[in-house]
């Protein structure tokens, strides 16, 4: 066992109903790292996570989280691990100081009241601690469920997807927060969607159809698919989109509105076609460096068309 | 035993403030614990009567005289019949019949005085709507007294050779409990078993999936709480709120419906306690087969309709075929209807009670 790893799982496969919905998962994640879980709606995430900290029994598989056995060491995991969940899972018909409260109390937290007027200063909200928790706006629900889960003082957050629905000033001000639990030490394992969150995280896994596609700091995880791309700048582009695609050298096209990233595994090749499609066009072309989106296409597509182990 | 060793109170008792707290804030719950009570008893006490009267009453009468004016005017005293016409023909009455305007058309056939007097034992026809067979019985089996009465009190002086001759023996019925035959007496206490099943069941079926729907159940799992004080924690509340709904019935079938209470009301509660908790189970087994809130009120009334159909709270149990009392005798509702109705009406006490009592408790604990 390592300690400095906060968890370290090992070919975790779940399945559910003969589908197999995680397969072979490992994962390893730093203390005092943020790291992010990436993958579309229904790839896995939430089921490896609910893994990891003792709320799902793998079907094999093993690890530990915090140092605690995964399979046998449920109740020590639960609590010193911060896990919020993907829909927002607190007490709407309960006021902040109430919800607050009764989490305290299931830690059987000896300086409850102490911690709860903290969290609630911590929060900005103790003028609004009598008031029902249903009628927070998005925002201010995810910051409360963090506080929430925040409040026993965990070293592992398992954050599932907490910036879904929530507007971006609020997201940055939520991965500002992040960034200040990391410092203090506290081990993150937050899934999401964006890329520009994506970005922000120490290191990253990328998770399809239940296999782990990629893992490491974002630009090893870039480096690892080989991808030269060309940005093409325009207007109506789908046409010259869908004409690339036809191409030779060209294995990719994702199309933002007035930017067509082009990419190919063979820089050469894929050049020389791109200059082509664009000659006597008024379209401008220049290389640029292959995003993280480009790569999480790239790998999803080819997850799907190499028949990669998806059941 | 690990499992309750460390179980621990604070925890358990958190549950308990939160199902409250949760309780107080859900106003259609809160109002539903006193509402619910209330008007099932008025609606149920005072609506369903089993021993109807004032039926509308049609009349064809074919022959005028002082004997069936007698025999219409002792029906009416009945109070069963409210006569509300009087029909020219046959064609007319079936057509009132069918539509439901009368419930009973009696016809006094052409010469009946005179065949009376010529002792010929002539036949008064009495046409039911007998659609609802209960509604009609306890009218129809009362006028073969009627007629009796009549014969007795009329055919006096030169007629009283036409009197029936006393019959060879009498049959006395004596209504024990219930003297007057008052339906109210048996309705009314077995609405308090009818009305805790239809709360417990239902309240703790929803207490759980919902916190299932809205994804707070996975929050619980993920902290530190046993299953044990969840469970716990949430059928005390529900408990002490089942308690209360049995006062409030009790005092309003004291109140409203002057029911008579023979027995011993610390038995009545020990009762409706285990009774409270042999359906909280109940509701704990449908919480945890329901994925959502609608399929947990589905399998309630999946649960509830056999209980009111089968538990001798509509229907008399001893009517039922036996398949169908097999049924009843399982469900706590039969036994608690019996219990119920022996401590309001005969006074019963524990030890005849117990037959009643062990099969709600293994109910509760399987």
């Amino acid at each position: 066992m390592n300690a400095d790893l906060a968890i370290d799982v090992r070919d975790l496969v779940k399945s559910f109903a003969h589908k197999r919905v995680v397969n072979q998962v490992s994962l390893q994640v730093k203390r005092g790292e943020i790291f992010g879980f990436l993958g579309p709606n229904g790839s896995g995430k939430t089921t490896t996570i609910r893994m990891m900290c003792g709320l799902l029994t793998p079907d094999s598989g093993s690890g530990t989280c915090l140092g605690y056995d995964i399979l046998h060491q449920s109740a020590h995991i639960k609590r010193h691990v911060g896990y919020m969940t993907q829909k927002f899972s607190y007490w709407e018909d309960l006021t902040l100081r109430e919800n607050l409260d009764f989490v305290a109390r299931m830690y059987t937290m000896d300086n409850r009241r102490h911690a709860v007027d903290e969290a609630l200063e911590g929060l900005g909200l103790t003028e609004r601690a009598n008031q029902l928790v249903g009628a927070l706006s998005g925002g201010w629900k995810q910051r409360l469920a963090l506080a929430a889960c925040m409040l026993h003082q965990p070293e592992l957050l398992l954050l599932d997807e907490p910036t879904a629905g929530v507007d971006p000033a609020a997201r940055r001000d939520f991965w500002e927060e992040l960034h200040q639990l990391a410092r203090k030490g506290i081990s993150v394992l937050v899934s999401t969607h964006y890329m520009d969150e994506a970005e922000r995280c120490h290191k990253l896994a990328y998770i399809f159809n239940g296999t782990l596609l990629a893992q490491g700091t974002s630009h090893e995880v870039v480096a690892a698919q080989k991808l030269t791309t060309w940005t093409i700048y325009g207007e109506h582009m789908a046409e010259l989109s869908e004409r690339l695609q036809r191409m030779d050298g060209v294995e990719q096209t994702v199309l933002f509105g007035t930017v067509l990233h082009v990419s190919g595994t063979r820089p050469e090749l894929l050049e020389r076609q791109v200059r082509a499609a664009v000659q006597g066009t008024s379209f401008r072309l220049e290389q640029s460096e292959t995003g993280l989106e480009d790569v999480f296409i790239f790998m999803m597509k080819h997850a799907g068309r190499d028949g990669a182990p998806l059941a | 035993m690990m499992f309750f060793s460390k179980a621990s109170f604070s925890r358990w008792w958190s549950m308990v403030v939160k199902e409250f707290l949760q309780l107080k804030r859900d106003r259609l719950t809160f109002g539903m614990i006193v509402g619910i009570p209330i008007i099932q008893l008025t609606l149920f006490g005072y609506a369903i009567n089993s021993d109807p009267k004032h039926m509308p009453t049609g009349l064809i009468i074919e022959d005028h005289s002082e004997i069936t004016r007698t025999i219409i005017a002792t029906l009416k005293t009945s109070e069963y019949f409210d006569i509300v016409g009087e029909f020219a023909d046959e064609s007319s009455a079936s057509r009132a019949l069918a539509r439901g305007d009368v419930q009973f058309v009696i016809n006094i056939p052409p010469d009946f005085t005179k065949h009376l007097l010529r002792g010929e034992r002539p036949a008064l026809l009495i046409e039911a709507d007998a659609t609802d067979p209960t509604a009609t019985a306890m009218a129809l089996s009362s006028v073969n007294s009627v007629l009796e009465y009549v014969a007795r009190k009329d055919l006096t002086g030169p007629l009283q050779h036409l009197a029936p001759a006393p019959a060879p023996f009498e049959a006395r019925v004596h209504r024990l409990y219930n003297p007057e035959a008052n339906t109210h007496f048996n309705i009314v206490p077995g609405l308090m078993g009818v009305i805790l099943t239809m709360m417990m069941v239902l309240m703790t079926g929803l207490a759980i999936t919902r916190e299932r729907e809205r994804g707070t159940m996975e929050n619980l799992l993920a902290m530190p709480v046993k299953p044990l004080e969840v469970m716990a924690g949430k059928i005390v509340p529900y408990i002490a709120i089942g308690l209360v709904q049995a006062s409030i019935i009790l005092v309003a079938a004291r109140i409203m419906f002057g029911i008579p209470f023979f027995g011993s009301i610390f038995l009545l509660y020990f009762a409706a306690l285990i009774f409270v908790a042999a359906n909280l189970m109940v509701g704990i087994t449908i919480s945890s087969l329901a994925k959502n809130q609608l399929q947990a009120m589905q399998m309630t009334f999946f649960f509830f309709l056999p209980n009111i159909l089968l538990s001798g709270f509509m229907f008399p149990f001893r009517g039922m075929p036996q398949w169908a009392q097999v049924i009843g005798n399982v469900l706590p509702l039969t036994h608690f209807n019996r219990i119920v109705r022996g401590i309001f009406l005969k006074g019963i006490g524990f030890t005849d009670l117990w037959p009643q009592i062990w099969p709600m408790l293994l109910f509760s604990w399987s």
